[in-house]
């Protein structure tokens, strides 16, 4: 759909006089596709500010035992950053490959992706079950409950993320960039460019704030 | 291998759950082997079940609220003898069974009558009145009205597998931890509120985009009808609510299944974080309920006073500004927590600001009928009786918002008739009206005006005779779900209640008689124009029931009351004669997408509740496998070739032409 608004002279609408913008019509798949896409991701951010607002609650209640500046490991969590944040500008170089219809660029910018982002879920699975192994797993306070969900929440996104983002190169490769195909791969882009900015917050409140000592 | 399945879930020691258990299985069975022998199987695949029309679904989640009515209803029915009869005794419900039965109630008409019945009319009516010709998502569309059917599944398996939830509806922690409901019937509630959940999330995206950006030329926002806006204001509420809903009660799935400490006694888990963050979804979602029903009382009384919406704009504020504020307001649910008095305060106000935008939209509707030609039909008649009611309701409501007040009638039968004063006044009385309203669209017959308004005197008396007795045994300080008690001056009023109750049920017979006579009348009552009730939005600018494609042609609109504007016009400038170029329409293509997601959705809740891990994995691949084939697909979308459209489109002109000629002769 072309963005050009008809004028018209709102003849028959009593509350306007004289000139008004003309509604053009419904709108292309591609917008509408990707509107209701960005509608989920705000209902998705919705959720995490529950945990978000769980973990603030109960981030004091360590019931005698470990608090945050105790357990989290900063140079590891700025590993998981650094990969998290380059994933997404490697995502960002896939999505322009498919919109230039660039088969062996998308293929590198999404196998990049998948390797960071499986790099941070490995660095996160790691911390832990390492944690588990001190007897620190989420049933040990409050604190740790919300600290499990809320970053755990988002290594399930991460998850659901690469198993996405191999199904989208399954099916360029199947089906070649058609134009349902790279709704999707804008739709997926989207997801992950989100996750991003979850993290940012999950490091800022959860690490930053709750590793100070 | 079957987890914590085994015979001992079936309740063979009780005899009401299994007899209804019985009941409900046969009429099932029988249902199956009447479609099944007699052929139709194919036709209900085909045309209903894979369907990704939102018509259909928006019948089909009409119908899923309409039996799951008589399930509450039942419900209802057995509190309201039990509160009769257990005056100094033990009654004929034993406790944990009522317990049952009020927790199964609120959950039931909440999740499975309320919400489908309004998300069927608005997945019904809303493209129409937009003029288009399809929902943003049709086949996310059968998806999440198939998700909602797999969460009303497993609360009706759960009155013969295992037991429902006693908690309440909202199951409060700590009672609803795994130390004091250690058995499975905190999990059926959760689990199928989960899976339902999804359901109605993805309805409100798709139906939030539907409004934004797909309407037909010259639709601008503020020419679309009222219907449109508030559905747009409820499903702004579900996609910002309903993750609220999700999150706690993964949360308390998590302290359930695998001993986390949120809403624990224990370990510094906090119970008042529950109560904040459900209560923060709780309220919205009454709004979430009502606001369509705002939608359609402003089209009824429009349509049958004979006028455009007395103070459109107004009404469009005041919608948005109930959006906005109902989220400002959910501590009024437990003021007696002791958040201190300016807490208390804030909230309180809040509560009290919120009932001015309603008001607005009241004296709208009254300004409306001001100098209208009124006629009563049914539609009307649910209508007027709602602006009395809600009225009521709306004013204990803005009496329980004083703190102070609150403190001596929180959780008291006050409480209780205030929000079936506002439910059942606001949302069934809409949801009726709306039902009445449209049904001549969907099916192409008018329903039997005569039953039709017995059913409202029996359902409107019958409302009276039960709820207000409980405003006074509530005064009288009776709490809410008692299973019996000893005060005998609660018990006239509890026996007033049961017979207003019976008074409700005979409406509700009429209602389901009105459908059956009109069924067999349906010739005689059929709608041959469109347009059954000289209506003003696009719904009805559409034949009777509506092609697949709802309009040949995307309508051109000019102003408000797009239909009107356009009937004033054609009977102005005689009709316009030049024939229109008819062009191919593409629809999409039916899909089980929906349903065989669901089938999976519905083997993993199962298994999830009773603890059968390998078949939570399979239930799990299966769903993440159908989406893949579906995303696998090459041909989702088939041709309508012009002839066709044409040849469809003429038919209905020709109705229409004889419609307008004769109402340009008289």
């Amino acid at each position: 759909m072309s963005m050009t608004a008809a004028v018209g002279h709102a003849h028959a609408d009593p509350h306007h006089i004289g000139v008004v913008i003309e509604h053009p019509g419904p709108a292309s798949k591609r917008i509408v596709t990707a509107y209701g896409f960005w509608v989920f991701l705000l209902s998705d951010i919705v959720m995490f500010s529950c945990f978000f607002a769980a973990y603030a609650v109960l981030s004091g209640q360590t019931a005698g035992g470990p608090s945050g500046a105790e357990i989290f490991e900063q140079r590891n969590v700025a590993i998981e950053t650094v990969c998290l944040l380059l994933s997404s500008f490697t995502c960002g170089m896939a999505s322009i490959a498919a919109d230039v219809r660039n088969r062996f660029w998308f293929y590198f910018g999404m196998a990049v992706t998948c390797v960071l982002g499986v790099i941070f879920l490995v660095i996160e699975f790691r911390e832990f079950a390492d944690l588990v192994a001190r007897g620190y797993g989420p049933s040990r306070s409050a604190f740790l409950t919300s600290f499990f969900s809320l970053v755990g929440c988002h290594g399930l996104h991460v998850s659901a993320g690469v198993l996405w983002l191999l199904t989208m190169m399954a099916q360029v490769f199947a089906k070649g960039f058609r134009a349902d195909v790279l709704r999707r791969m804008m739709c997926f882009a989207l997801f992950w460019h989100a996750l991003d900015i979850i993290w940012v917050g999950v490091f800022s409140v959860v690490y930053l704030l709750g590793g100070a000592p | 291998m079957l987890g914590k399945l085994d015979w001992s879930a079936i309740p063979f020691d009780q005899p009401i759950p299994l007899v209804a258990g019985a009941v409900v299985l046969v009429a099932i069975l029988a249902v199956l082997i009447w479609v099944v022998v007699k052929g139709h199987l194919p036709y209900l695949w085909d045309e209903w079940i894979t369907s990704v029309d939102h018509k259909r679904i928006g019948v089909m989640y009409i119908l899923l609220a309409s039996v799951m009515l008589l399930r509450g209803g039942s419900d209802a029915i057995m509190m309201r003898i039990q509160q009769a009869v257990a005056y100094q005794s033990q009654g004929y419900l034993p406790p944990e069974h009522y317990n049952q039965i009020f927790s199964a109630h609120g959950t039931i008409m909440i999740f499975f009558v309320a919400m489908p019945f309004v998300i069927g009319l608005m997945n019904l009516v809303v493209p129409l009145q937009l003029g288009v010709r399809d929902v943003a998502f049709p086949t996310l569309n059968s998806v999440g009205f198939w998700l909602t059917a797999t969460g009303a599944l497993l609360v009706n398996i759960s009155l013969v597998v295992g037991e429902f939830a006693r908690t309440g509806w909202l199951a409060f922690p700590p009672l609803s931890g795994l130390s004091y409901s250690p058995g499975v019937g905190v999990d059926y509630y959760a689990w199928s509120l989960q899976i339902s959940g999804v359901g109605t999330l993805v309805a409100g995206i798709n139906l939030v985009t539907t409004v934004l950006k797909l309407r037909t030329r010259g639709m601008n926002y503020l020419r679309m009808p009222m219907f449109c806006w508030t559905t747009l204001a409820s499903n702004l509420l579900i996609v910002s609510a309903f993750p609220i809903l999700t999150a706690t009660l993964a949360m308390l799935l998590l302290d359930r299944y695998l001993g986390f400490h949120f809403f624990t006694n224990e370990a510094g888990g906090n119970v008042m974080m529950f109560m904040n963050l459900i209560w923060a979804w709780g309220h919205p979602e009454v709004y979430i309920l009502v606001l369509p029903a705002f939608g359609i009382f402003s089209e009824v009384v429009s349509t049958f006073s004979g006028k455009a919406l007395f103070g459109y704009r107004s009404m469009v504020l005041a919608t948005m500004a109930i959006c906005v504020v109902s989220f400002m307001v959910w501590l009024h649910h437990f003021f007696t927590m002791g958040a201190g008095p300016d807490v208390n305060a804030i909230f309180g106000i809040a509560s009290m600001i919120i009932a001015i935008p309603t008001g607005v939209k009241i004296y709208n509707w009254l300004f409306t009928m001001y100098g209208g030609r009124i006629r009563f039909a049914t539609p009307m008649l649910w209508s007027v009786g709602f602006m009395v009611t809600f009225i009521i309701g709306g004013l204990t409501g803005v009496l329980v918002a004083v703190p102070p007040a609150d403190f001596m009638l929180h959780n008291s039968m006050f409480l209780v008739a205030h929000f079936h004063n506002v439910i059942i006044g606001g949302v069934l009385f809409g949801a009726f009206a709306g039902f009445e309203y449209w049904f001549p669209k969907a099916f192409g017959f008018r329903l039997d005006e005569r039953w039709g308004k017995a059913a409202f005197w029996f359902t409107f008396t019958g409302f009276y005779v039960t709820f207000m007795p409980l405003y006074i045994a509530g005064m009288l300080g009776m709490t809410r779900r008692l299973q019996h008690y000893d005060v005998a001056a609660w018990r006239p009023w509890m026996i007033v209640a049961a017979i207003g109750m019976a008074v409700l049920s005979i409406g509700v017979i009429c209602q389901i008689m009105q459908l059956v006579v009109s069924i067999r009348n349906r010739e005689a009552l059929r709608d041959r124009t469109g347009d059954p009730w000289d209506g003003r939005s696009l719904e009805w600018a559409t034949s009777s029931p509506p092609p697949v494609f709802n309009f040949a042609f995307h309508p051109d609109v000019r102003g408000e009351d797009a239909y009107w504007d356009m009937k004033t016009r054609a009977q102005q400038q005689s009709f316009e004669h030049d024939v229109p170029e008819y062009q191919d329409i593409e629809m999409p293509r039916n899909s089980p997408t929906g349903f065989i997601c669901a089938f999976f959705a519905s083997i993993m809740g199962f298994a999830l509740i009773w603890h059968i891990w390998w078949m939570v994995i399979l239930g799990g691949l299966g769903a993440f496998a159908t989406f893949v084939v579906f995303a696998w697909r090459d041909h989702d979308e088939y041709v309508i070739p012009a002839e066709e459209v044409a040849r469809i489109d003429r038919i209905n002109l020709e109705e229409r032409r004889s419609l307008v000629s004769m109402a340009g002769a008289v």
